[in-house]
């Protein structure tokens, strides 16, 4: 059995997925500009990172290793990743627009957050079970939200400082990152 | 005039400074240049090889499904990539962990795809494949390089000592994520620093 607080925090606060695996950066740094679009971000990933964890590890299991095909999980995860994606839009197009419209623009983008997809290869590389899979799919998704939050809300500030010229916007973003990065360094060799 | 669509992704429209794609597997393996080398050297070929199918099949992908079907050749490539990689260089493969099957989420190769083989003739597709794959290339062998040198205060490829330790002290920072961003936030402000003085002239 999985010690699912350890996968919790590890996956929230020590390997914080953006932060110390580097995954996820686009939308951290194409997303971040504003709280609310960040927010609405941040829960679109934390739902699609738990589903395609709880969807691909079956497949994995009950399908790829039986019929030894192990190496074609790349194929599979990501098409699977895409098909989801694609039909939860449609799904919430269809029933909840109000939904839709809030994170409706963030869901086609995740396709492509290798986020996701770095999820569903860290359950199998890892061998957890399906709850600590599912579990890890979800803290992962809370670790990219809190990161994304922090980041927009220095970002919104950084609107109004006076940052010299040849580092505005992007180079900026990269330096308040690399110190985020360093504070959460500080949970590095935590132990549970 | 072909010869443009090789050096465009060198340095004009470099997928890294400019048009800041990828970015993901560029912070994660640029702690040690050889690491980079065998990074860049797979997505370069998962990008040539996507490049030249998706031009030689782009009359017969309707436009409607054609993410999924760029999504698949590039995951074929990039499972040939792993499997080579795993066969004949395993400790490489073993340093580089999810990111090498991650290289079919990289933005670059998928955004080639969308933006310039899906339109273009084979031959510049496949131009624009190495020029893209080398100026990935350029951009994470020269973080690498940076990192590389100030973290360990030496260098070595492929077990080769290119550079012998110079310091006691290197900064670890450097190694660790921090030091990532930092790398890239630099470059790109001397960068933009270069621009501004250009056009003040």
């Amino acid at each position: 059995m999985d010690n699912l607080l350890a996968i919790a925090v590890g996956s929230i606060f020590v390997n914080n997925f953006v932060l110390f695996r580097f995954l996820g950066l686009c939308p951290f740094f194409g997303v971040s500009k504003k709280t609310s679009s960040a927010l609405g971000m941040g829960f679109a990933v934390i739902f699609v990172m738990t589903c395609a964890s709880a969807i691909t590890w079956p497949i994995y299991t009950y399908l790829l290793i039986p019929f030894e095909i192990e190496f074609m999980k790349t194929v599979t995860f990501i098409l699977v990743i895409a098909t989801f994606v694609q039909l939860i839009e449609m799904v919430i197009r269809k029933h909840k627009p109000s939904l839709y419209k809030a994170l409706g623009i963030y869901l086609p983008l995740i396709t492509t957050n290798c986020a996701v997809m770095g999820v569903a290869l860290l359950n199998v590389e890892e061998g957890y079970s399906l709850i600590g899979s599912v579990v890890d799919g979800f803290s992962a998704g809370i670790g990219f939200t809190l990161a994304l939050l922090l980041m927009s809300g220095i970002r919104e500030r950084l609107e109004l400082a006076d940052v010299p010229k040849s580092f505005e916007n992007l180079p900026i973003a990269f330096i308040s990152a690399a110190l985020l990065a360093l504070a959460f360094m500080a949970f590095s060799g935590m132990r549970l | 005039m072909k010869l443009d669509e090789l050096t465009k992704g060198l340095f004009k429209y470099n997928p890294i400074f400019y048009l800041v794609l990828g970015l993901c597997p560029l912070l994660a393996v640029s702690t040690r240049v050889d690491n980079a080398l065998g990074m860049s050297l797979g997505v370069l070929f998962v990008l040539v090889g996507s490049n030249v199918i998706i031009s030689l099949l782009r009359q017969w992908i309707p436009p409607e499904v054609r993410i999924p079907c760029f999504i698949v050749v590039i995951a074929s490539f990039v499972t040939i990539v792993d499997l080579f990689m795993h066969g004949y260089a395993p400790e490489l493969h073993e340093r580089l962990g999810i990111y090498v099957p991650l290289i079919v989420v990289n933005c670059i190769i998928l955004g080639r795809a969308e933006a310039f083989a899906s339109k273009k003739s084979v031959s510049h597709s496949l131009l624009d494949g190495i020029g893209m794959g080398i100026g990935f290339m350029l951009g994470i062998v020269a973080i690498a390089l940076i990192r590389e040198v100030l973290s360990t205060g030496a260098m070595t490829i492929f077990g080769y000592t290119v550079i012998p330790g110079f310091t006691q002290t290197p900064a670890m920072v450097m190694l660790l994520p921090p030091g990532a961003f930092l790398t890239i936030a630099i470059i790109m402000a001397l960068i933009n620093y270069k621009n501004i003085r250009r056009e003040r002239r």
